[in-house]
Order: C-alpha cells, then sequence, then structure tokens
C-alpha cells in the first residue's frame, strides 16, 4: 500500500517560488493501480519521483507499506520499488539479460538465482530466452525494449512499482497490446502501483482509481465509471471530454447490463406462445432456442399475428450477438451495424443467458454511477 | 639505396631509441590518463569548475613544446631535472590533458538523462552508477582522446631530442646539425611509422574495450 499525506513540493526559479505539487493525499490499496492522469506540467511525475524519493519532498509525507519513507535509506528504498520510464533507459552497454538482474545485482543476489529469474521473466511476456536474453537494447524493436525495461523493474519482486508513461514511446497499436498483456500479468503478480499517464483512455483501461491533477492539486480520485458518471468540477468533466457516455461504455461488462427476462421460446413450443412472449415484455423480437437454451433463431411478431404452426417455423437466421464477457461499448456497436434492436446475449458455448436493448444500455450507464 | 643502407647499418640503434621514445610517451600517457580521466569526471559536477578547467588545460596545449622544454630548465634545474627524460615526461602529461580531460567531460554529459534516471531509480549508489554505466559508455571517448595524445606527443618527443631526452627525434636533431641527410631521413619516418602504428594499435584497444552494444556496425 502507498499513502501520500499532505505531499507538497516547491522549486525556487529566479521568477520567485513555484508550487509543483500542492498538499496531495492519497491512498493507494495493496494490488491496485492509481494512474496519476493530467495535462503536461501538472506535478503528476514530481508526485510520482517524489514516492522513491527522487525529488524530495518539500513538506509531507510517503509511506510505502506503512514505513514513513524519510526513515528508509534512498538507495535501498529505491531498490525496493520497482521503476519504469517512457524512455525505457535500457543500458546499452549490458545484454537483457544482464539488464534485467540489475537490481538483484545490486541487492547482492545469488547469479544463478537472478539469472533464472530472467528467464522466467521473459517467458512471461513470450520472449524466447534463448533468443533474447545475450542481445543488446539496439538489438530489440522498441516494444521488445519496453518490455525488457517493465521486466528489469519486476526482476526482484518488489511489491509496489512506479512506472512513468511507460507505453507512451510506442505506437497506438502496439500499446495496447503491451498495457493488455501488462494487466493480465497484474491479474497474477498484484503490484501496487503508481501509473503516470496523460492519455485518457489508457488511464480508463489499466485504472482501478484514476487521480486526476491541474496545477499540483488534486482535482478528484475515483474509480473510472465515478469519475465518468460524477466528475466533481468542471476542469474534471472538460478533461474527460464530451463523450463520456461512450467511455463510460467501455466500462461495463454486457452480463452486468444484460436483462434476463424471458424472450425466448423453444424450438418445439407452438407460435402462439411465441407471440404472447412479445405481448408480455412489450418487444417484437422474440428468440427460438433448442432443447440446450442454444441460440437458433429469431421472429417478429408483428409480422406473425394470426398465424399457426411452430414458432420455429417462422424464426430467421441472428444477425448479430454478443458474448457476455464483451464490454457494452461493441455490444452497442454490434447494435449499430446489424441495426438490431434487440441483441442476443449468449455465452462461450453459445447458450443466451439475456439481451441487451437501447433501453438496457441506457440504464446500467445511469446505475454505473452511483453504485462503483 | 643509401637510405636503406644506413637503417640497415643502424638497425640497433634505432631499436633503442625507438623504445626511449616509447617510454618517454608511455609513462607520460599513463599518467596522464590516471590523472586526466578522473578530473574529467569530477568536471562533471559543476559548470564553472569544468570551463576553468578545460580554459586552463587548452591554454596549455597552446604552448609551443620548444617554449615548454625551454621554461622547464630553469624550473627544474635546482632539482637537477633540468634537461632530459624528466621534463620531456612532464611536457607530455600536460599536453595530454587536454585530449582526455575534454573527451572524458564530453562523453559523460553527453551520456542520455534518462540512463542516469533508471539508474538512480533503481537504486544505484553514485559509484556503481559511474563503474556500471557512465565509464562503459565513455570508454569510446576516453579512448579516443587516449589516441590523440599519444598521437600529438610522439610527434612532441621528436623535439625533446633537443634537451637531451634521447628517442628518434636525435636523428632528426643530428641529421640536422650534421647536414645528414639520411639519419634526417630515417628519424622523421621512423617517428612517423611509430605515430601510424601505435595508433593502429591504440584502434584496436578502443574496439576490444567497447561493450558489444556500443559498437557502431552490426556485431553478430
Amino acid at each position: 500500500m502507498i499513502r501520500l499525506d499532505k505531499l507538497t513540493k516547491t522549486f525556487d526559479t529566479p521568477q520567485g517560488v513555484v508550487v509543483a505539487v500542492d498538499g496531495i493525499s492519497l491512498e493507494v490499496p495493496k494490488g491496485e493501480i492509481c494512474v496519476l492522469l493530467g495535462p503536461s506540467g501538472c506535478g503528476k511525475t514530481t508526485t510520482l519521483r517524489m514516492i522513491n524519493r527522487l525529488v524530495a519532498p518539500t513538506s509531507g509525507k510517503v509511506y510505502v507499506d506503512g514505513r514513513d519513507t524519510d526513515t528508509v535509506d534512498p538507495i535501498e528504498l529505491r531498490r525496493s520499488i520497482g521503476y519504469v520510464i517512457q524512455q525505457v533507459g535500457l543500458f546499452p552497454n549490458k545484454t537483457v539479460r544482464d539488464n534485467i538482474c540489475i537490481v538483484p545485482d545490486l541487492l547482492g543476489w545469488d547469479r544463478k538465482k537472478s539469472r533464472a529469474r530472467a528467464i522466467e521473466l521473459l517467458e512471461l511476456v513470450g520472449m524466447k530466452p534463448g533468443e533474447f536474453l545475450d542481445r543488446y537494447p539496439r538489438e530489440l524493436s522498441g516494444g521488445q525494449q519496453q518490455r525488457v525495461g517493465v521486466l528489469r523493474a519486476l526482476a526482484a519482486d518488489p511489491p509496489v512499482m512506479l512506472m512513468d508513461e511507460p507505453f507512451g514511446a510506442i505506437d497506438p497499436i502496439n500499446r495496447e497490446v503491451i498495457q493488455n498483456e501488462f494487466l493480465r500479468m497484474q491479474q497474477s503478480i498484484r503490484k501496487t502501483i503508481v501509473f503516470v499517464s496523460h492519455d485518457l483512455d489508457e488511464a480508463m483501461r489499466m485504472a482501478n482509481r484514476i487521480a486526476i491533477f491541474r496545477d499540483g492539486k488534486l482535482e478528484q480520485c475515483a474509480t473510472p465509471a465515478q469519475l465518468l458518471a460524477t466528475p466533481a468540477n468542471e476542469f474534471v468533466q472538460s478533461f474527460l471530454g464530451s463523450d463520456t457516455a461512450l467511455k463510460r461504455l467501455r466500462l461495463i461488462k454486457v452480463a452486468q447490463a444484460m436483462r434476463t427476462s424471458p424472450l425466448a421460446v423453444a424450438n418445439h413450443e407452438p407460435l402462439h406462445k411465441a407471440l404472447a412472449v412479445s405481448r408480455e415484455s412489450g418487444l417484437d423480437s422474440v428468440f427460438v432456442v433448442d432443447e440446450h437454451g442454444r441460440l437458433l433463431g429469431v421472429l417478429d411478431a408483428r409480422d406473425n399475428i394470426g398465424r399457426s404452426g411452430l414458432a420455429m417455423e417462422y424464426a430467421k437466421s441472428v444477425r448479430a450477438t454478443v458474448t457476455t464477457t464483451s464490454d457494452l461499448r461493441s455490444a452497442v456497436a454490434l447494435m449499430f451495424t446489424h441495426d438490431v434492436s434487440v441483441l442476443p446475449c449468449v455465452d462461450d458455448t453459445g447458450v443466451m443467458k439475456g439481451w441487451i436493448n437501447h433501453q438496457a444500455v441506457g440504464r446500467s450507464l445511469a446505475q454505473a454511477g452511483t453504485t462503483p | 639505396m643509401e637510405l636503406l643502407q644506413f637503417i640497415q647499418d643502424n638497425r640497433d640503434l634505432l631499436m633503442q631509441r625507438t623504445v626511449e621514445h616509447m617510454e618517454i610517451v608511455g609513462l607520460a600517457v599513463f599518467v596522464a590518463i590516471i590523472t586526466a580521466v578522473p578530473i574529467g569526471i569530477a568536471i562533471t559536477r559543476s559548470r564553472s569548475s569544468a570551463e576553468i578547467v578545460l580554459y586552463l588545460a587548452s591554454m596549455m596545449i597552446t604552448v609551443p613544446s620548444a617554449a615548454l622544454f625551454g621554461l622547464m630548465i630553469p624550473l627544474l634545474s635546482p632539482w637537477g631535472y633540468g634537461i632530459g627524460f624528466v621534463p620531456a615526461v612532464i611536457a607530455v602529461i600536460l599536453y595530454s590533458q587536454l585530449p582526455i580531460i575534454g573527451n572524458t567531460y564530453t562523453a559523460i554529459t553527453n551520456i542520455d538523462p534518462a540512463l542516469r534516471d533508471a539508474a538512480d531509480g533503481m537504486g544505484m549508489t553514485t559509484l556503481q552508477k559511474l563503474w556500471h554505466v557512465e565509464l562503459p559508455l565513455a570508454v569510446p571517448l576516453i579512448m579516443a582522446g587516449v589516441r590523440t595524445a599519444v598521437v600529438m606527443n610522439i610527434g612532441v618527443t621528436a623535439i625533446a631530442a633537443y634537451i637531451g631526452a634521447g628517442g628518434l627525434g636525435r636523428f632528426i636533431a643530428r641529421g640536422i646539425s650534421l647536414s645528414d641527410t639520411n639519419q634526417l631521413v630515417t628519424g622523421a619516418l621512423a617517428v612517423s611509422v611509430l605515430a601510424i602504428s601505435v595508433d593502429l594499435l591504440l584502434a584496436s584497444a578502443q574496439h576490444g574495450l567497447t561493450s558489444r552494444g556500443l559498437r557502431t556496425k552490426a556485431a553478430r
């Protein structure tokens, strides 16, 4: 856990005293990613650098795992905190192996143990140890360098990591790949991470909590969903942009938003049963499923009033389905792309679990703000 | 043909004077490396000290060698070292300061600040940073400074023959005073060949000391 208590940094410049960071109090619970977000010059990097004392605070305290960092030798403190920067900073005179092992070597680990750790870490990000261990940084692509930069910070298995725009220098396509890869790793390593970014989308994707900075002050610290639903002030609102509703769609899973009231009949049931379901729900579309609940087709109640027979005979093929693990943004995209007003939600095996329409999307957006 | 005959007849003397020559340059440049590299590193800490030190070192190099030797005669005579080996070594040490201090300073100050930030952030001490990052990255440029110093001072040492320091310069000095073209050209050729071959030798040492990760040509 990391706790900042009224952390302040002022710089004396020829133009007078400049307050870079102004009384920041913030708590990052164990195992969470807190993104410090804001325009450049807002004090987010200075705040990050005060955590490992690369910048000495003017006043205020930093606690890492309950320890007041004032009482720890800065060199020892830094060796216990992973540090990743945008420029990567791999040492060009050292191989990938030796770069990864820098902190273990500083800590005096057994050489065999640290070199085995390097192999294990490379495998974690899908880089073949045999191919990469003996390469030099200039023999790696930008993305590979950045991965090694992250591995180097993880080498001594520190509980806490500081990441200063770690993926900022990577092209947008690879950036998303590396972000997802890192999030997958975080699922198992559960580090407590402070992450500086100026990219809202990145923050939304990576953060458990986002701290929005302006002119050295903390404007709001909240979960991404809370932030989008209830921005604390106009600055936060304008920083989030005018499409907050669309951004929030990304944060909600289909499973959370879908309706589960009956909107399907089995393939052996008669048409009038399907028409009854339609009347009940007030929706025109009724789905037809097999005995396992797998989706077979869809029929439009309005076209079939007064007809008789099995519901199955009138069913047409389903134009689009969405899996329950997708986010609402992709669900809405599917609804527009295929021009359907009701989208069936299925699990991995094709069993229909529920359905979603515009109203359901609107309602869960309204709810997401009130329940974090 | 006469020239070749002269060289043939004086093989041993040529060898002996080459060794004398390299003793002066080698000892002096060695002392210069162990003084100038630390000075070059130290002055990276403060811009104003760097300016002063580099100014003094470049002033030193503008003093003509004949003048420097002349100055040292009254200065060192009280200790009995007015002429000979000692003033020659001192002159070479002084002339070597600028290329080595200058290149060390430039190499260290030009290191990407991100590397220093990463090193600090991972908890390296100042000495560890110097040893693991700054010096290895500075080696190519420091070695280039050493090469400049050595080549330049092989020439300076030739002039030191006039103050009785020995070395290949004696062939040139004698050749001039006796109007002996063979002797003169032998000395001039020997000094040139020595400078070129020592430079080539140092070039391969520079290559060997440079980390494979820093070499510009593809290493694999």
